[in-house]
């Protein structure tokens, strides 16, 4: 539940998501579910060149269960409140 | 003193509704907004798989119309084979993408080559 908040308060920022089949795919965060699936739009694909697949999509939904990382602008995180709350988190479980 | 306390009520009702206008942009990934519309998913064994969407479920299974195959390869250009009415397990999908169809229609697919997609190692 903790990332699932943090992602609601990145909704309408620039990030990179990688998925576990090596890609990756750029596009402002839409919305997020509890599952973490994510919803891009404005997207394009990374590396263009080598994958053409998405070439027409604009707006995709990425299943949570693909992602591999979420790369994110570095002044988009307070890495302390994060911290905090992650320690907070785990003391709880 | 009652007009502070129906202010104060007044603001709490705007503050939820706020809140609650919020949340559902923010946390309702429906696939709603993309039925009936030309889309392309990526499955976990790396295919392509273009078609319209009928219908979709919690566990993101969904129901894809007139659909066909995008084969990739380095060596000829797009095959594409026709496969109809198609239930997609949801385990098995990566990525629903909306097609653009007027991009769609804009790319030559004879002269795209690429390596197929990997599949997807958890």
């Amino acid at each position: 539940q903790l990332f699932f908040s943090y992602f609601k308060d990145l909704v309408g920022q620039e990030v990179t998501v990688e998925l576990k089949n090596d890609l990756a795919i750029r596009g402002t965060l839409h919305s997020v579910d509890q599952y973490l699936n994510i919803k891009l739009e404005n997207t394009r694909v990374v590396d263009q060149d080598k994958f053409p697949h998405m070439l027409s999509v604009r707006n995709c939904f990425i299943r949570g269960s693909v992602v591999r990382y979420v790369q994110l602008p570095p002044d988009g995180v307070d890495v302390d409140l994060l911290h905090d709350a992650a320690r907070r988190e785990a003391r709880g479980a | 003193m009652p007009t502070k306390c129906s202010m104060k009520l007044l603001l709490n009702y705007l503050c939820n509704l706020f809140r609650s206008f919020n949340c559902s942009m923010a946390t309702t990934t429906g696939l709603e907004s993309l039925v009936d519309q030309i889309i392309s998913v990526i499955t976990n064994d790396g295919r392509n798989i273009v078609g319209v969407l009928k219908g979709f479920d919690q566990a993101t299974n969904i129901i894809l119309d007139e659909s066909h195959e995008r084969v990739f390869s380095t060596k000829e250009g797009v095959q594409q084979h026709v496969l109809g009415l198609y239930i997609i397990r949801g385990d098995n999908i990566g990525v629903i993408g909306e097609l653009d169809e007027e991009l769609d229609a804009s790319l030559d697919f004879s002269k795209l080559r690429a390596h197929p997609l990997k599949p997807v190692v958890h």
